[in-house]
């Protein structure tokens, strides 16, 4: 039998106490669990082996930047990691959400509860620069490997800032007509 | 003579070459190989040219095996897959970081670049969500029409990854033949949405307009038609040995597996997990309508490649019944603020030229509350499609994230195909239909 979200979230604070709070999306009514990230592992853990939540799938892995969205449950952390898991077993979803502040930008990794969060964290810390402790493959997925920056943090331009002009480039060599050698451009 | 080409002499054709073109631009004349090292399988002693024990190819960027720009780099050893890794990005588009720039209307218009052979799936996938962040409901007519045309896409998906699963096993005639019957597909959604690729059809609260009134036509000779050419799909690849014994046992994923890493659609269900999020989770009323999940055991290439025909034969089903109870009324929900209005009442009336004014220059009345959010899952061909969509109560989201099937499809990839030969990876490749516009975003 699936339960309701707000279910869920009564049995985790019932658990885990002042550990978990609350919150409840305006519009929406999207019910979140918002936990510290230290405590993350232990709630998440729980979520997946217990036999009346059975969480046995992690949908989705990503993370948001409050630095232009100050929340009251945000408590002056910049990033929230979003988990966003479900039950094939129950057929019920449900989402948790962990705080991450900004000088320290890590959490601990949920890839060996899950592995489909290794692509998920990857993607995470390719956009926004946060460290997933535990996962074994923390390279970029999407840009480039010597990229310098996080494109999906606020302060992040949209149009970059001049990184590509920074990358080396291939210039092709002017070709002198008649002698069909190949010389260098002048820079 | 210049130094480069004296440098050019002194390197020759010999196959170290292929050393150099790892490290950048070899036909450079003025390289010299300072690009950073790329990151590449193990290189060192064991791949020691072609004299050693093993030897380093890449499979893509561009290769026909992969149907897009996806890179996998293998470690042979003769022609055993020794070890595998996947590098991705090449499509990389930025769709999120264009979203926190554009209106929601304005997006719509992206999510047709993410699965380009499915894009309806995509634009009401996309709708249902920021419906559901403004906690408002589409009228019944564009539900129905919602669902008949994403099943109709959902075929055009399945058949070409068919065809092309045929293709790269040599049988090049099903793919020309998948086309053929893909082209038809496309003529009703042309007739639809006015265009062939890109559909963008629907609009928060609604669809972009009605459809033509002999769509229900169109629709029910396409439906009575089709089931023929999956009967000749089937009884040109069924039995065929060839293309049976190249899918059977290749790409072999258990149900623990592919729970864990997440797969979904037909991978999924191939593994003899019946998970559907039309089922699980209804949308659009699909609880309306009666229809199975197929579910299969094999959990290999080939148990995904009779999973599509399955599967396609259920969306015909579904078509069928949609049709059947078609309603009458408006597309669009009746919210000024929200949709669009009439181009004649916007010609006649000052109220309506002001509300158009507005949703086009201010983004206007799509402004959900702030600090809303939601997370909103729909089927697509290739599996679980969702949209995870904060507000800041702004007329712009304030971040879109996109969870595509085909990342989380393709993460398992290279797992699969170690210690398979390499035309094996080539058929699983084709078999997981990874779309790189959605893989990548």
């Amino acid at each position: 039998m699936p339960l309701l979200p707000d279910e869920i979230l009564r049995r985790l604070s019932d658990r885990f106490g002042d550990k978990v709070r609350p919150g409840k999306s305006p519009g929406s009514g999207q019910v979140i669990a918002l936990v510290a990230r230290e405590h993350i592992r232990p709630i998440l853990a729980h979520l997946r082996d217990d036999p009346e939540l059975a969480f046995d799938f992690l949908v989705d892995v990503t993370a948001v930047d409050h630095l232009q969205l100050e929340l009251p449950e945000m408590e002056g952390h910049r990033f929230a990691v979003v988990y966003i898991l479900r039950s094939l077993r129950r057929n019920h979803i449900f989402e948790v959400k962990a705080r991450v502040p900004e000088d320290d930008p890590v959490i601990p990794s949920v890839q060996d509860l899950w592995k489909s969060a290794l692509w998920g964290e990857r993607e995470a810390h390719d956009m926004y620069g946060i460290e997933f402790e535990g996962n074994p493959d923390m390279r970029r997925l999407l840009m480039p490997e010597d990229y310098p920056g996080f494109p999906l943090r606020k302060d992040y331009p949209l149009r970059g800032r001049g990184e590509r002009d920074a990358f080396p480039q291939y210039r092709p060599p002017r070709i002198s007509a008649g002698s069909g050698e190949a010389k260098e451009t002048a820079p | 003579m210049s130094e480069a080409t004296g440098t050019k002499g002194e390197r020759g054709l010999s196959p170290i070459e292929f050393e150099d073109l790892r490290r950048g631009h070899a036909q450079d004349p003025s390289y010299r190989g300072e690009h950073p090292e790329p990151r590449f399988f193990v290189t060192d002693e064991e791949v020691d040219e072609f004299g050693g024990k093993r030897m380093a190819l890449n499979l893509g960027p561009q290769h026909p095996a992969t149907h897009g720009t996806l890179r996998v780099m293998l470690e042979l050893e003769g022609e055993k897959i020794a070890s595998a890794d996947t590098e991705i990005g090449y499509l990389h588009t930025g769709f999120e970081k264009s979203a926190e720039h554009m209106t929601y209307h304005q997006w719509i218009t992206l999510t047709d670049r993410m699965n380009y052979m499915s894009a309806i799936n995509n634009n009401v996938g996309y709708a249902i969500a920021v419906e559901e962040l403004l906690g408002i409901e589409v009228p019944r007519r564009a539900q129905v029409l919602r669902v008949i045309l994403c099943e109709i896409t959902r075929i055009a998906d399945h058949i070409l990854c068919l065809g092309l699963q045929g293709m790269d096993m040599g049988a090049f005639s099903l793919m020309l033949w998948a086309f053929e019957r893909r082209e038809r597909i496309y003529d009703i959604i042309e007739a639809v949405t006015g265009a062939r690729l890109t559909t963008s059809y629907t609009r928060i609260g609604g669809l972009f307009r009605d459809v033509p009134p002999d769509f229900p036509e169109m629709a029910r000779t396409f439906g009575r038609d089709f089931p023929r050419f999956l009967d000749e799909l089937e009884g040109m690849t069924i039995g065929n040995r060839i293309f049976e014994d190249r899918l059977r046992g290749t790409g072999r994923i258990s149900p623990e597996d592919a729970v864990s890493w997440g797969l979904t659609g037909p991978i999924l269900r191939a593994c003899g997990v019946a998970y559907d999020v039309r089922k699980a989770k209804p949308y659009s009323g699909y609880e309306r309508y009666d229809f199975d999940v197929p579910v299969r055991e094999e959990g290999d290439s080939w148990g995904r490649y009779l999973q599509r025909i399955a599967e396609v034969r259920q969306s015909l089903r579904i078509i069928e019944q949609a049709l059947g109870d078609l309603p009458d009324g408006p597309v669009n929900i009746d919210n000024k603020k929200i949709v669009l209005p009439e181009k004649g009442e916007v010609f006649d009336n000052i109220e309506s030229l002001i509300h158009h004014f507005k949703l086009i220059m201010f983004g206007h009345g799509i402004t959900p509350a702030r600090g809303g959010e939601v997370y909103s899952a729909t089927e697509a061909p290739n599996g679980e499609l969702g949209f995870y969509i904060v507000s800041d109560g702004d007329m712009v989201p304030y971040k879109v994230r996109v969870r595509p099937p085909s990342l989380y499809n393709y993460a398992i990839f290279p797992k699969l195909i170690i210690g398979a030969m390499i035309s094996d990876a080539v058929a699983v490749l084709s078999s997981l239909n990874i779309i790189a516009g959605e893989l990548d975003r």
